[in-house]
């Protein structure tokens, strides 16, 4: 029993509308499903074929395309035998089913993926920024968020301001070619 | 201590002055000095530190306290973890927004007077943390005495920073400082 079975029996388990893509790359096994089917699949993976441990739970931001997120899961067994990769495609205004029934460690997870790019997850038992601070406006790894950040106050609580990215320190000149750019070029390394 | 308090007495009464000088009894236990200079020589050499550890910095901090770099070779001993009896802010590490508050209220929580060191790149400017969620320098919430460079710095460069915070404390001015307060106060 290895994943590249177990992608094959989800396959024939749920169909090619529900699991949409499977892909082997240097040996590691994914499978993109339909948002809609991603529970079930979830809870077949967890009984049917053994996936007992949940290692992360990560998002990606396809901005510009549709749908726009991408959810990710990776699955293992405590044993280590087999590794598989579930993906889900998530538009702007779609909800993720939470799989803290299935693991309690995506608890914490499924709160990161919330706090950094604004997925929600319907189900979920405290799902509550976990890295920023609660209230804090912005969701910081969607890419239309400046990477020196934005400013924010909550007075007692916390603030935030705008990094120089430009002319620090040890930062990257834009606009210049990239060797010429690096910070040692420019005597501050 | 006790020869400095047996001076300040001797200070206050002009008239024994004299007769302590010579007195036999008490003839080699008596230094002259300004009140200012012994208040800045007890300070400086008596300074607690509040270990304010926030990343690997920390590690440094640990390793000056312990015994291969000593610091209580200059006094700096005693690592208070209640700001209340702390005389400096060792900021070790990177200040994170999050916790940015934090450290202003421990500091606040200080008594006077203190004194705070900003420990490696992170604390001084936020290192190499040019991100949204990490405060680019401890010095925009707090006062900083010395600037520490280094990622984090050695322990011997954590001493030449309390050493030239002690020089700096033997430069203050504690007594005229205190009048000029008490007078603020009044008005």
């Amino acid at each position: 029993m290895s994943a590249d079975v177990d992608a094959s029996k989800l396959r024939k388990e749920f169909g090619r509308t529900k699991v949409r893509e499977m892909r082997e790359f240097r040996g590691e096994h994914t499978v993109v499903v339909k948002l809609e089917a991603l529970k079930e699949i979830l809870v077949y993976c967890h009984q049917d074929l053994g996936y007992d441990f949940l290692l992360d739970v990560s998002s990606v931001d396809n901005m510009g395309e549709d749908p726009r997120f991408e959810i990710v899961y990776e699955l293992a067994t405590t044993d280590d035998r087999k590794h598989l990769r579930v993906k889900a495609p998530v538009a702007e205004d779609e909800e993720v089913p939470t799989a803290v029934d299935l693991w309690k460690t995506a608890n914490w997870h499924e709160r990161e993926v919330y706090d950094m790019m604004g997925l929600r997850f319907t189900g979920h038992p405290n799902l509550k920024r976990i890295l920023m601070w609660e209230g804090y406006p912005y969701h910081p790894l969607r890419k239309e968020f400046p990477l020196a950040g934005k400013p924010s106050e909550m007075p007692d609580v916390a603030f935030s301001g705008v990094a120089p990215l430009e002319g620090g320190p040890f930062v990257t000149s834009a606009g210049t070619d990239r060797v010429g750019g690096e910070p040692r070029a420019k005597g501050e390394s | 201590m006790r020869v400095i308090l047996s001076l300040l007495n001797v200070e206050t009464a002009d008239t024994t002055l004299s007769h302590a000088a010579y007195d036999s009894k008490v003839e080699g236990n008596i230094i002259f000095t300004r009140l200012d200079a012994a208040i800045n020589w007890m300070r400086k050499n008596s300074l607690w530190p509040m270990p304010m550890g926030l990343a690997c910095c920390a590690i440094e901090l640990m390793a000056t306290g312990s015994s291969r770099f000593d610091i209580s070779r200059f006094g700096a001993e005693v690592m208070r973890f209640s700001p209340r009896q702390a005389d400096v802010m060792i900021v070790s590490g990177t200040v994170t927004y999050k916790m940015a508050l934090a450290v202003r209220r421990i500091w606040e929580q200080m008594p006077e007077p203190k004194w705070c060191i900003a420990m490696g790149a992170c604390a001084s400017s936020g290192g190499m943390y040019r991100s949204y969620a990490v405060l680019q320098g401890i010095d925009r919430l707090l006062p900083v005495d010395v600037y520490i460079s280094g990622c984090p710095p050695r322990p011997e460069a954590l001493l030449e920073g309390l050493m030239k915070l002690q020089r700096i404390i033997e430069g203050e001015k504690p007594i005229e400082d205190q009048i000029a307060e008490i007078r603020q106060a009044q008005v």
